[in-house]
């Protein structure tokens, strides 16, 4: 890997960890396609997607532990369930390897959860409510099926009800290299009724464990591109705390549509690099590329100016005005 | 035959462990590393913005 290359990594590891640190999710999110983009293998840019969600939440996690925003026992019901499901994901994967349609079946799987994520983010910007998942959360509690167990803030929840939660947000988590946190999130704020400053510390904590997990089982079997990890994470340490520090200054829902359209951006990228071959167009690919990368500057651009805005009295400038305009 | 195929898995789990950990090595030296650099940069980084 040339100098130039491990800066780039450093310099992308830089963007998402800003996105990361702010938006708590997004990490692997990014990277598995970027390095599907690159023309990794599609089992190297899981592995390594992985490896690198494991390092960034590390660091996320140690911060939260020390603002007591964790819930162990609920992070201990889902690592044992989301354990079982990412192998399942990942034996999933290395047989669609093994018959040939990995970069397909893993490639469609991320254009439809890309764009199904950002078009419901998307609609969540626009109308802000979340009448919808508190009902979705009296509902999950009222499956009383012994052994019921209580989270933090008061909210009873049975064990079969995150066991599966779990094993489906595994699977995924193993098939598409994702940390999970993404669908982790709304899940446990949204469907088991935990509070979201502890839904942040736990899902963090449990993407750390899953991501650990995740990346040993492809390490095992040497799909895991250590210097790319390690260079992402060079970059993705720092960003991470930028956009931590982002969160004190900027509230999340005046970026939420530029995290949308990061999100489909996403997608987009994905679909093009796909279909580049089959169509023979090449410029496909380059398309591909400006869209992932380009998607995660703008956005942590978004982020970094916002908070520069708000600590300026006023925050009345030209770039100001039209970063304030995009939630 | 057998004997060798134990000894490969071995070293799979063995390669497999150091990569996870040196992926915590290096997150645990970033978390210290880029917390002091933190402490120290960012109240100058916030003099200077706020200055502006």
């Amino acid at each position: 890997m040339s100098l130039l290359t491990v800066g780039l990594f450093v310099g992308f590891g830089l963007l998402i960890g800003t996105l990361f640190g702010f938006f708590g999710m997004g990490g692997s999110f990014l990277v598995t396609p970027a390095l599907l983009v690159l023309g990794y293998p599609a089992n190297v840019a899981v592995g390594t997607g992985l490896a690198f969600v494991f390092g960034t939440s590390v660091i996320g996690a140690l911060r939260h532990r020390n603002h007591g925003q964790i819930d162990y026992t609920l992070a201990a019901l889902m690592t044992v369930a989301m354990t079982a499901g990412i192998e399942v994901g990942k034996r999933t994967v290395f047989l669609l390897d093994a018959l040939g349609a990995a970069d397909a079946v893993i490639s469609t799987a991320y254009v439809g959860l890309l764009a199904v994520v950002g078009l419901f983010t998307l609609r969540d910007a626009r109308r802000d409510t979340d009448a919808g998942g508190l009902d979705l959360a009296d509902r999950v509690q009222a499956v009383e099926l012994w052994p019921m167990v209580s989270l933090r803030g008061g909210s009873r929840v049975s064990a079969w009800v995150i066991a599966v939660v779990g094993v489906a947000i595994g699977v995924l988590s193993g098939l598409l290299g994702v940390g999970g946190g993404f669908l982790l999130m709304p899940a446990m704020m949204y469907g088991l009724g935990v509070p979201a400053a502890v839904a942040v510390g736990t899902d963090i904590l449990q993407i750390t464990i899953s991501g650990a997990f995740g990346a040993f089982v492809y390490a095992r079997e040497g799909a895991v591109a250590l210097p790319v990890a390690g260079a992402l994470l060079a970059g993705s340490g720092l960003g991470a705390r930028i956009g931590a520090g982002a969160t004190s200054l900027v509230d999340e829902g005046d970026i939420k549509g530029y995290f949308a359209a990061m999100l489909l951006a996403g997608s987009l990228a994905v679909a093009a690099k796909y279909l580049s071959t089959p169509l023979g167009v090449p410029a496909l690919e380059t398309v591909s590329i400006v869209l992932v990368f380009g998607a995660a500057l703008f956005v942590s651009a978004a982020v970094v100016l916002s908070a520069v805005c708000a600590l300026r009295t006023g925050g009345t400038g030209h770039w100001c005005r039209v970063v304030g305009s995009g939630g | 035959m057998i004997e060798l195929l134990g000894i490969e898995a071995i070293g799979n789990v063995v390669r497999a462990a150091s990569t996870v950990g040196a992926v915590l090595a290096e997150a645990l030296v970033l978390y210290v590393a880029y917390g002091l650099l933190t402490r120290v940069a960012e109240p100058v980084v916030r003099e200077t913005i706020e200055g502006v």
